[in-house]
Order: structure tokens, then sequence, then C-alpha cells
């Protein structure tokens, strides 16, 4: 969707933490995509080095890590795996499910200089 | 343009303000300042220390953990947007759709609908023109465009820039008319109140299991044009289900914004949503 503009608030937290944390360059940018968080995780690779060209991550690789979607199933009483946000339980086929994890789009961690 | 609105650098345009009755008397509202440059201070200037530093050998890599939100600066400015809000009594709903579905004729009609009853004010999102806006304020009422530029959707800075310009009355209803678009929108707080989806029956039923981000985040639907169903296949009860599925909570409205059926239920849900947001703001309550 909007990945450019997520990229570009990659770069502004990168650009305050630079100082906060006194490095000059980011070599490694570690992101964690929900499965749920509505973030294509090809598109994001795609615009990230564009956004960073010329800027104090040039050339920094990015590393995307996973996060499958997770939901409570109120009827199995135990957590689930989906896909989607209106998966079905894949035990029990119910539509009561309480996503408790895969929305998170996050800055983890850098590896700077 | 302010740099730190992550979409559209350079591109959002925000038309200076249209009302005539404000010239001279600022009263207590958002300070720019506090509200531009949350942490804006862009330096540029990292690529010159490291040769000066740089050992050779002597490798100065390091890790440094974030766990920081990507749209956490989105929110930061959601949070002063519904905080300004709150402290004004305004119920600000932010509009969703897909182009063409009748978000500015709904608006037009529910400012016929209203305007009696309280004080409204909108601001219309779009990649370019201002004709929207210019359709609302033939109705009398304010209204401000912003133009995205390259921009998808609107963002909570540029609402913000919006408010200070526009000057919602104090317990006034702001509509805010998103870009046409169920993506991206979906992901951008604004410090709205509820956000509502306008879907048309034009469009196919099955547009909530196609875009559920938005369908989950908003919290009513409407189901707009409805004076066109005989004309047309669309299943309603089979989009209900599906924007159900999506959310349990979503509430549905059916109208045609065109004929006036059903238009009589948004008023309502206006007003009702207007009376709950208000009971925070006399009782000082948050």
């Amino acid at each position: 969707m909007h990945e450019i503009s997520l990229c570009e608030s990659v770069l502004q937290v990168l650009e305050q933490q630079a100082i906060t944390q006194h490095f000059k360059k980011v070599k490694i940018v570690w992101l964690e995509i929900g499965a749920l968080s509505s973030v294509e995780p090809e598109a994001m690779r795609f615009c990230f080095d564009a956004v960073m060209e010329n800027s104090l991550a040039d050339n920094a690789k990015l590393e995307i890590i996973y996060i499958a979607g997770q939901a409570w199933c109120v009827s199995c009483n135990k957590n689930v795996v989906i896909e989607q946000r209106y998966d079905e339980c894949p035990d029990c086929g119910g539509l009561q499910l309480q996503i408790n994890n895969g929305e998170q789009m996050r800055i983890k961690e850098l590896e700077v200089e | 343009m302010c740099t730190v609105c992550g979409c559209a650098e350079g591109e959002t345009q925000i038309e200076h303000h249209h009302s005539h009755a404000h010239d001279g008397h600022h009263h207590d509202h958002e300070h720019s300042d506090d509200h531009i440059h949350v942490e804006g201070e862009h330096t540029h200037d990292y690529g010159q220390g490291a040769a000066h530093a740089h050992v050779a050998g002597l490798s100065q890599t390091r890790m440094v953990q974030i766990e920081q939100d990507i749209l956490g600066k989105n929110n930061q400015y959601a949070v002063v947007n519904r905080d300004y809000f709150s402290q004004h009594g305004i119920l600000a709903l932010n509009l969703v759709s897909s182009p063409g579905s009748g978000k500015t004729t709904l608006l037009t009609k529910t400012i016929e609908l209203l305007k009696d009853e309280l004080e409204l004010s909108v601001i219309e999102g779009d990649q370019q023109t201002t004709h929207d806006a210019e359709r609302i304020r033939a109705t009398g009422v304010k209204a401000l465009q912003i133009n995205t530029g390259k921009g998808c959707h609107l963002d909570a800075h540029m609402v913000g820039h919006a408010v200070e310009n526009l000057k919602p009355a104090e317990q006034s209803l702001l509509m805010i008319e998103n870009v046409g678009n169920l993506v991206c929108p979906a992901a951008f707080d604004l410090g709205e109140a509820h956000k509502v989806a306008v879907l048309s029956v034009t469009e196919g039923e099955d547009k909530p299991l196609k875009y559920p981000d938005m369908f989950h985040a908003a919290d009513l639907m409407i189901l707009n044009k409805v004076d066109l169903l005989p004309h047309l296949d669309f299943d309603v009860e089979q989009c209900i289900q599906y924007a159900k599925q999506v959310n349990p909570r979503i509430k549905i409205l059916q109208l045609s914004a065109k004929t006036g059926e059903g238009m009589e239920s948004w008023g309502q849900w206006l007003k009702a949503s207007r009376a709950l947001h208000l009971i925070n703001y006399k009782t000082g309550g948050s």
C-alpha cells in the first residue's frame, strides 16, 4: 500500500536515532512486519533502496522479520494461526477470533557505525 | 512545505483558510510550533565525522535496539489532534471509501440536513483540485482542501495543519473526507473519533473482504446509493455478512444521499455520537 511513506517514516526514525544514539551510518535495518499489518514486504523492499538513497542509510540492507498472524479462538480456548483478518479458526471454523499478534510494523533494531 | 510528514514531502498543499470571521482574534488554538516540530529537527551532516574517527582495521559497527512503531510519528500527531478535538468538544469523523462512492454528495446532503441544528466544517482530501472543498463551501459551511500531491492518504500531521487553518467551532462536527482509497487510509489515525467507511452499491458486495483492513478499522459502514438497488445485482445481506465477518462490531446504515432515503438515521447516528462525545467535554473528563 503506502510503502513509500512507510519507508520515509523509517528514515525519519533513523535520523532521530542517529542524533540520540550517536551513529553516523546505518548498515542493516531489521523490521518486524506482521502478516495482518497491511504491509507488503516485497513492496517495502522495492521502496526501501530508493528512499534511503543519499541518506545516512544509503545502501543499507533491509531485513524483514515476518510475524505470523495469531488470534485467540473463543470457542477452542487457544491461540490459532491465521493468514488474514477474516479467516475462520483453522480448527473449529468459528469466527469468534481476537487477533493478538501479527498486526505490528516495527523497526526492531539496527546495525550502525 | 514541512518535511516531517511522511507521505508526500513537498507535495502536500493545504489551502489557505477561507473563513472570514477570524481576522485577528486568535484564541487558544493549537500552537503550531509544538505541533509541527515534535521531533522535526533534521540534520543531514552524518557523512562527515566517520572518516576522521575511523581507525583502519577497527570496526565501529554496533547494534542499536529501537523497537519503534513505523507509524509512531503519525500516531503522535494523531494524539495531539485527538486532544485538541476533545478539549474543544469537536466530533471528528474520518470518511473513507473508494473514489466515486458518493462521499462528497453525502456530505453536502448531511450539511443540508443538520446545518440548522449544529455547526459543521469539512476537511477535504484529494490528490489534486479544490473541487470538493468548493462544493462544500457552496453549502455555506467552512471547508478546507488538502491536496496530497503524490500521496494516497491523509495523515495526522496534514490534518493538524488543516485544523489550525480551518478553526472548527467549539462543539462542532468536523468531517474529514479522506482520499478515495480503501487501502492506505486504514493505517493512518488522524485523531478522529470514528472512521466511517462509505460503500456504494455500484461496487461489489465483497469489498469488505477485498479490503478488510479498512472495514476492520471503521466503526460504521454506510451503504450508499441504495436507490439503485433495483437495477443491480448487489446482494445487501451478503455484503453486511462480509462486513461483520471482518469486523463484528461494525454498525451499518443503508441510505441514498441522492433521494434522502435513510438520511434520517444517519443524522440520528451523528447526533447521538456527538452527544456521547460531548459528555466528556461538559464534565471535563477525557
